[in-house]
């Protein structure tokens, strides 16, 4: 009987301490982002775009960038293959409005995804934004194992922190329908 | 002292383990994927091995009339690739992703075979929601899972592993991965053996 309440306070105390991965809804609004340790690309253009020196790991805070809108995706995920030519739009629009262009940056993770897998995925999809792997699933754990394609929106602050503004699993729904919520949902369409 | 913690330490491994599992799912299949958790990484013993003739078949495919290995014999290298079962999470984004790199087996001249030991009308709604495939996908349902049997594959539950079969154009089979049934195969791995098939 004893070990009975032991296990069931065991079941209980797990609950409690169990990371927000657990939950499986991802990252919360108004919370600060999961520390997610990525490698610097390769190529210097994505370095660049990126705002990065130097080669190594780095954090997602370290990008030069007001917001950072992060696509939580799969090779082997066929709404990300959908939305793939969309999610390229985003990045060209953002890219062709000067007054976006340098504040919002965007970045793919693909959950599971080996190197080889992103570059399959990468090439099928001529992505011009920069891809990461994670082929160990530990991107994909930390922000609460979310289905995909998931879009994560961050707000990188001056004073170094970060805060999730934005979190939905599924498609876009239209880049500028997209590209309103996150001007307005981060406050950066009062700065302009 | 001892149970009590044993018993502690087995209440917290339960709810890890019942906890969401790191599939990268995709949205496509929204909440109709059944997941079981973890199952034995295997539960099969295989009947062929690497420099044997592959067993030919005729099975059902989706999209009618039937498919047999024999009939790509002399022409294409081919790959099977049997999965578990419709509506499973690993499976569910294993194909998608083939659906994608048809490019890459044609590199290799090979044909792709998907097989899994459910009916038709089941492969028919749950391929759907893969968008078009490329590539037949087979019924191993009747005699349930003969041909998974024959090749080693079925497993005591009546699904079959998820197994790849590399396959040369003379019938032989060149490359066998019986992977853990819970993880998804890489694809450049597979890639790496098509491309150690003679040209």
């Amino acid at each position: 009987m004893r070990s009975l309440i032991v296990f069931i306070v065991g079941i209980w105390m797990a609950f409690s301490m169990a990371p927000d991965a657990l939950a499986a809804d991802g990252p919360r609004p108004g919370k600060p982002l999961p520390s997610i340790t990525l490698t610097a690309p390769e190529s210097p253009a994505h370095k660049d775009y990126l705002g990065l020196s130097g080669g190594g790991s780095f954090h997602i805070p370290q990008i030069k960038a007001r917001v950072v809108i992060i696509e939580i995706f799969s090779m082997y995920c066929p709404h990300c293959q959908t939305e793939a030519p969309m999610v390229n739009d985003l990045y060209k629009k953002i890219e062709d409005t000067p007054s976006l262009k340098g504040k919002i940056k965007l970045i793919g993770i693909g959950a599971g995804n080996t190197p080889f897998e992103v570059d399959v995925f990468k090439k099928k999809y001529q992505v011009p934004f920069p891809l990461f792997p994670d082929p160990d699933f530990v991107v994909h754990k930390a922000v609460g194992e979310v289905r995909t394609p998931c879009f994560i929106g961050v707000r990188l602050n001056s004073d170094g922190t970060d805060q999730v503004f934005y979190q939905k699993v599924g498609g876009l729904e239209g880049v500028d329908h997209f590209l309103g919520l996150i001007l307005k949902q981060s406050g950066i369409d009062q700065e302009q | 002292m001892k149970q009590m913690a044993f018993a502690f330490l087995l209440g917290c491994a339960a709810v890890f383990t019942m906890g969401p599992s790191a599939y990268g799912r995709s949205d496509a299949f929204k909440e109709n994927i059944y997941d079981q958790g973890p199952m034995k990484p295997r539960d099969s013993h295989l009947k062929v091995k690497v420099g044997e003739k592959a067993p030919d078949f005729a099975l059902p495919a989706m999209s009618g009339g039937k498919v047999s290995l024999s009939q790509f014999h002399g022409k294409h290298n081919v790959v099977l690739s049997f999965v578990p079962a419709a509506w499973t999470p690993v499976c569910s984004d294993q194909w998608p992703g083939y659906n994608i790199v048809k490019e890459l087996f044609d590199q290799h001249d090979a044909v792709l075979i998907g097989i899994t030991v459910d009916n038709i009308p089941t492969l028919f709604a749950w391929t759907r929601q893969m968008g078009k495939l490329w590539f037949p996908v087979l019924s191993d349902f009747w005699p349930h899972g003969v041909v998974a049997d024959r090749y080693g594959v079925l497993r005591s539950d009546g699904m079959s592993e998820r197994a790849l079969f590399v396959i040369d154009k003379e019938g032989i089979i060149r490359y066998i991965d019986v992977h853990d049934i819970n993880q998804r195969p890489r694809l450049e791995i597979l890639m790496g053996e098509l491309e150690k098939l003679p040209r």
